[in-house]
């Protein structure tokens, strides 16, 4: 009933629009990346033609993040700061979603609604949050004096890097329980009944059944939170300012707005979206994988 | 008749068989997940709430509680939201790219969700490919991005709230897509068929059934783009010219770096009430909207954005 050129001529502007704003603008990351440098200016001389590139960049910022490498620390800081984040994150969320979706019986909706709630109140805001309580006078010194766990206060915000990865679970922690809620609600109960029926006990239904059924919730929400994690700045600056929590996100912030080589920032933000890529396809491939699983379940 | 009374009497079990049986209970409520919820819940927002006081908080404390004042909305002649230019300036940035990133973002985001929903023409996986992929972007990505692209190729842009808007818009359309697209899912084709049978127009179908079946996804979806732009940090600060084109995220940022007064508790706290108003606001028309349509609890999860 419509003719043929509508629906993709209703596409059109927005596709246009993500070409423009979002493919090109990648492509001048891979520009300025594999440019040269003008030697008096000191300005970035992107090379938009891929056969004149020019690699000498990528391999200056791959030898920083090789083993002996100013930025090897750099890197493995991130790396074990997200993953430590990633595990808290599931320890701590998924019970509190596996409550929501199971038990929480007539106080569901209202559960529900206070764990969406912190979606809707800025990041900064709950980093101001945090940073307020942890000040040398703050609420939590104060407490932890007063019950004596702290003979005097100790000031949290100088570049502790347990403090750091308690920032990251705060901040990301929700966009990981939403998924995993998502998911658990979803699971029917009578694959759980006939688990019990058949003699498993609470654990083994647990973990034969709620747990495989959930996978595809725990790796979606895992990859919602990691992939910015991976790109984050803002909280180690906000909660530490100490090179010594800095991630690999401080160096890219650093080299465009405190240094003078938007190169080097543009080459290691392409070796930053290369990894994710990486990520992203083992995601992919696991989320195929794990889809054949349910679909085995199901059958059965 | 003495067996079945001894039956009736309660069983007298140990205490450790009783926490055994509980603990091993199936269907009972576990105890430990309600304490680890409704911890989790009170550890993230009791923070803010306590952020929230110190705003009004009388003395220049974020930390030691004196009297209630409103000295940091507008009292303080100095240093108030009110009486501050660099803050009252960064609120009403933040309005601005918000309504903007509305204005811009929801219409090319409907019409690319009816266009995704419906094409199947060659380029329609590629086109599905490119809107999914702002969604898992890390924003530093985007911020470089449209940062160097300002800089080296589009040089006619140049950093400020132009190039904000354009920002703020590349990364909410995605999020409207997928609002829209959920509930053209869920509506199916049989209404626009039906009006066709009847006679309508192609033009009439859409304008006259299609759209206002899409309304509370369009007014959800409103919601949800005004809250992530407000709420914006990295694409902000990374194509702001400073000064006046700074919004309040960046504000408080900046100050939690420095030496804060509650003043910024008082922005922050005016943002997060404008946020969960505009949300509370778009959530209770998507319900009223859809009243009649019960039944479907997985579409109120997706007003809400997800």
């Amino acid at each position: 009933m419509y003719r043929r050129w509508l629906w993709p001529g209703f596409a059109f502007p927005g596709i246009l629009w993500l070409i423009l704003l979002f493919v090109v603008p990648f492509y001048a990351v891979v520009g300025v990346a594999f440019g040269t440098v003008d030697p008096i200016l000191l300005q970035p001389v992107p090379i938009w033609n891929p056969l004149d590139w020019n690699v000498g960049w990528l391999n200056e910022v791959l030898h920083r993040l090789a083993p002996g490498g100013i930025w090897f620390d750099v890197g493995i800081r991130t790396i074990v700061y997200v993953a430590l984040s990633l595990a808290l994150c599931l320890v701590i969320g998924y019970p509190v979603a596996y409550y929501a979706a199971r038990h929480a019986g007539r106080l569901k909706g209202l559960i529900l609604i206070l764990i969406i709630l912190p979606l809707w109140i800025s990041y900064m805001m709950r980093m101001l949050a945090w940073v307020n309580l942890l000040q040398t006078d703050g609420y939590v010194n104060r407490f932890l004096t007063f019950t004596h766990v702290l003979s005097q206060p100790r000031d949290w915000l100088a570049g502790s890097s347990s403090t750091v990865i308690f920032a990251l679970v705060y901040g990301y922690i929700p966009y990981l329980i939403l998924p995993l809620f998502a998911s658990l609600d979803r699971i029917d109960r009578s694959h759980l009944e006939a688990a019990r029926d058949l003699g498993a006990s609470p654990w083994q239904a647990f973990r034969t059944v709620t747990l495989p059924l959930s996978k595809i919730g725990i790796l979606g929400g895992a990859v919602l939170i990691t992939l910015p994690m991976f790109g984050d700045y803002y909280t180690p600056n906000i909660v530490s300012q100490s090179p010594q929590t800095s991630m690999i996100g401080n160096q890219i912030d650093l080299y465009f707005h405190g240094g003078p080589q938007p190169t080097i920032g543009a080459a290691l933000t392409f070796v930053l979206a290369g990894f994710l890529t990486l990520l992203m396809a083992y995601y992919m491939w696991s989320i195929h994988r794990a889809q054949q699983d349910v679909g085995a379940v199901g059958a059965l | 008749m003495t067996a079945v009374a001894e039956r009736r009497t309660a069983p007298q079990f140990s205490t450790v068989t009783r926490l055994r049986g509980w603990f091993r209970n199936p269907w009972g409520k576990p105890r430990f997940l309600v304490l680890v919820t409704w911890a989790y819940i009170l550890w993230s927002i009791v923070p803010v709430l306590i952020a929230v006081q110190f705003s009004f908080n009388a003395t220049r404390s974020r930390t030691i509680w004196d009297s209630f004042s409103t000295r940091w909305y507008w009292g303080d002649p100095v240093d108030s939201v009110w009486h501050d230019p660099t803050l009252r300036h960064a609120l009403v940035q933040t309005f601005k790219l918000a309504g903007a990133d509305v204005l811009i973002a929801v219409p090319l985001g409907v019409l690319l969700a009816l266009g995704l929903a419906r094409w199947h023409g060659r380029g329609s996986g590629a086109s599905n490919f490119i809107m999914l992929f702002p969604l898992v972007t890390p924003e530093i990505v985007m911020g470089v991005s449209l940062l160097l692209v300002f800089s080296e190729l589009f040089t006619f842009i140049h950093t400020g709230t132009l190039a904000q808007i354009l920002g703020h818009v590349t990364f909410s359309i995605s999020f409207v897509v997928v609002i829209v697209r959920g509930r053209l899912f869920s509506i199916g084709r049989q209404y626009e068929e039906a009006a066709a049978d009847l006679g309508a127009s192609p033009f009439v179908a859409l304008t006259r059934v299609l759209l206002p079946l899409l309304t509370p996804a369009i007014v959800a979806s409103a919601a949800v783009v005004f809250a992530i732009s407000a709420d914006d940090f990295v694409i902000s600060q990374w194509l702001s010219k400073g000064g006046d084109t700074d919004t309040v995220p960046i504000r408080i940022y900046s100050a939690t770096r420095a030496a804060p007064l509650p003043s910024v508790n008082a922005i922050a706290t005016i943002m997060l009430v404008s946020t969960l108003l505009i949300v509370t606001l778009g959530f209770l028309a998507w319900r009223f909207l859809t009243r009649g349509e019960r039944g479907q609890k997985s579409d109120d999860l997706g007003a809400l954005g997800l």
